[in-house]
């Protein structure tokens, strides 16, 4: 009995240890740096100085780069994931913000706050191929995952703007709830979910239509409705669940993603802004600008499981492929 | 499927786009594209201020309207509207009248001002007939929210209570209760006073004394004249009871910015220098608003002001509402406008909103000390059974205004 009971406590060390450890990067606005996070340990491992006021990031496809916006240095870095060194700088253009990369990870695509572009970069050549206009202050960049559209919202003028990946025009133009942030497309490419921040909804766009389907609102007890700001949105590969970061609302949303149904509020930490996914989707992890500290959520569960001191002001947040 | 048969499935599929973006496309040429013409009227009158670096540019406030009409027709590109703003220079009571006429005979549908109260009331009842809407965004006087409220007038600039009340917040919430009030002589001072006043009996706050620094006509900065002022604040400040701060209501800029470093005795000076409340700042950059700053500097060259941002978001209201409401037309704009759910995003960390009986924008109020923000009110603790921001100004309950 003992044995066995041993037996079956290595054996779930083993499976333990044996879970894949990604990388979590978080971009830390005030400080200049970003925190590498072991999605094991839920321990931070390193703290990587960057340039000024690091806010959206990425990692590429491989897994080999992280690409960070230094928006007060006009430039995206280039970090190596292994040294972390920086390697290179992208030619963003001024005051770069959110990014999103193709899925063949082979583009680019910035949003310039300052300059209402959004400016399509190469990823081989590491040069500029295109700058497409689009409205007042650019911020959110979804890429659909047959890499066709990209949506970009501009939060003043309050719209999300479809964009042909293939001819860089602008498709169409549809209207959402005050300052959109955050663009995310489903996985079967069916629809694409605008967060807008100030209006305090979340936009479910028809991808074929442009058609707003659904609107979805949140209502908190014992909050002020102005308090309920919608930035980050992801949903699972499944595309069954939904998540929203409520900004200064300090929680996260829950949303059955078939019915648009809030299923469910998770209190994270202070002005919880961007999230991101682990690859195998059994966590989403929050940042919460105001407490300086990182929220895991267990995708399965729903429960939060730890909060993980990181730099001051942590704004974006990837993960590691791999 | 087969690949062949796929592939031909996408050529259709792209064609069937390409037909229908070429529609769209045609749509949007067919479409005629539609004109709104906003006035911006201001008065030319010059101001002086103690310091050089604290007179008002030029182009105040009109420079904010300007940013947002390129806000507004980068929007109204992809959806055919076209927005046009035209200066009015008045001269100091001139009476607007025949001007607001002849602007609104020319197809003006909005009139944003920049104007004192007599001026703004005599523009909103010329315009009141044609249904033309009025935006003030630069008058903070209580009387227009109040007793001389209209029902075709929009208020952008805070009132002056709204100010006092952002700054009384503060101080009680700093446990700085007991004020030493030194007030200018002037009209405009002495309602900045009142509005300290009253906010000091609102949050328990307590004038230990009230001044006033008279102004005897004075020049600004003189040769020597430092030595002057020098020997000349700390004797007037002088003997007041036990105090936390000193609280300057000096709007005419007589005095106020001569208090620091020279009261009798060592305390902060807030009001109209020192701790200042104010709708804006040119170095507030929080919640977006380092884009405004950077797009308002590249336009302008010089960062945003209070007055600039009031014009801004006046001319962004009539952008947002004519984007979003049913049609374009005035009564349909003005409706939506007017209707309790429209907000707008101006870079203060909350959506804000009109309040129904008096049509005052409802703000969060800066608080800077010359080089940067040092608070934001509402202050934590200070709650509204409906929203925080009625925490500043006079609140439904005590309003005397009548909308007509």
């Amino acid at each position: 009995m003992y044995w066995r009971m041993t037996a079956a406590a290595m054996a779930l060390c083993v499976t333990i240890s044996s879970a894949h450890a990604f990388s979590i990067y978080v971009s830390n606005e005030k400080d200049n740096t970003i925190t590498v996070v072991d999605s094991v340990s839920l321990e931070p491992v390193k703290t990587v100085k960057v340039g000024q006021r690091p806010r959206g990031i990425a990692v590429t496809r491989d897994g080999k780069f992280i690409l960070v916006c230094a928006s007060d240095d006009d430039t995206i870095e280039m970090i190596d994931a292994t040294t972390f060194e920086r390697v290179g700088t992208l030619p963003s253009g001024p005051d770069p913000e959110l990014l999103t990369l193709s899925p063949d990870g082979k583009t680019l695509y910035v949003a310039n706050e300052d300059d209402n572009l959004i400016t399509i970069i190469d990823m081989e050549s590491k040069s500029v191929v295109n700058e497409i206009p689009v409205g007042v202050e650019p911020e959110g960049m979804g890429i659909s995952p047959d890499g066709k559209t990209l949506v970009n919202t501009s939060e003043t003028t309050n719209m999300a703007h479809f964009v042909d990946t293939a001819t860089h025009k602008i498709v169409q133009n549809v209207l959402v709830d005050q300052r959109p942030r955050f663009a995310e497309f489903k996985s079967d490419n069916s629809q694409v979910w605008v967060s807008s921040e100030i209006g305090g909804t979340v936009s479910v766009i028809d991808n074929k239509t442009f058609q707003v389907i659904k609107k979805i609102s949140f209502d908190i007890p014992g909050l002020r409705s102005e308090a309920i700001q919608p930035v980050g949105v992801r949903i699972t590969k499944d595309g069954k669940k939904a998540f929203v970061a409520l900004g200064p609302a300090n929680r996260v949303a829950v949303i059955n993603a078939e019915t648009f149904e809030v299923l469910d509020y998770l209190l994270v930490g202070q002005r919880v802004w961007q999230l991101a996914f682990t690859p195998d989707e059994k966590f989403i992890i929050s940042t919460n600008g105001v407490s300086n500290d990182i929220s895991v959520i267990d995708v399965n569960e729903l429960t939060v499981l730890k909060s993980i001191l990181v730099g001051q002001l942590p704004w974006g947040i990837a993960v590691s492929p791999n | 499927m087969a690949e062949r048969e796929m592939r031909r499935a996408g050529m259709l599929c792209l064609l069937v786009q390409a037909f229908l973006a070429l529609a769209l496309a045609r749509v949007a040429n067919a479409a005629e594209t539609i004109d709104i013409r906003i006035a911006y009227l201001r008065s030319s009158e010059t101001k002086l201020a103690i310091s050089v670096l604290d007179a008002p540019p030029k182009d105040d406030g009109i420079a904010g309207a300007l940013v947002a009409i390129n806000d507004n027709n980068t929007t109204g590109q992809f959806i055919n509207q076209k927005f046009y703003l035209e200066d009015v220079k008045l001269n100091p009571d001139q009476d607007p009248a025949k001007i607001v006429s002849e602007l609104i005979a020319k197809g003006t549908s909005y009139i944003v001002t920049d104007l004192p109260a007599a001026m703004l009331l005599k523009t909103a009842d010329t315009a009141k007939a044609s249904g033309v809407l009025v935006f003030n965004a630069g008058a903070t006087d209580d009387s227009l929210r109040e007793e001389n409220c209209r029902a075709n007038v929009l208020h952008t600039a805070p009132a002056r209570s709204m100010l006092a009340d952002g700054l009384a917040q503060y101080l009680v919430w700093k446990q700085w209760r007991n004020w030493f009030l030194i007030s200018g002589s002037h009209e405009n001072d002495k309602l900045w006073a009142e509005a300290l006043k009253r906010a000091a009996i609102r949050f328990g706050a307590v004038v230990v004394e009230e001044r006033v620094f008279e102004d005897r006509g004075a020049s600004r900065q003189t040769d020597s004249g430092n030595v002057l002022i020098q020997r000349e604040i700390p004797v007037f400040t002088q003997g007041a009871p036990e105090h936390d701060v000193v609280v300057a209501a000096d709007e005419s800029e007589v005095f106020a910015t001569y208090l620091p470093y020279r009261t009798w005795i060592a305390r902060p000076v807030v009001g109209s220098a020192g701790l200042v409340a104010s709708s804006w700042h040119p170095s507030h950059e929080q919640w977006g608003a380092k884009q405004i700053q950077n797009r308002f500097v590249k336009a302008t060259g010089r960062r945003m002001n209070s007055k600039d941002m009031q014009a801004w978001t006046a001319v962004r209201i009539i952008g947002e509402a004519t984007t979003r409401a049913p049609s374009t037309d005035l009564a349909a704009v003005t409706t939506f406008i007017k209707s309790p759910d429209f907000s707008i995003a101006a870079f203060k960390g909350q959506r804000v909103t009109f309040r129904q009986w008096n049509w005052q924008l409802r703000q969060p109020v800066l608080l800077s000390d010359g080089r940067n923000v040092v608070s934001v009110s509402p202050q934590e603790g200070f709650l509204h059974q409906f929203s925080e921001l009625d925490t500043l100004g006079i609140d439904q309950p005590e309003t005397k205004c009548k909308l007509q």
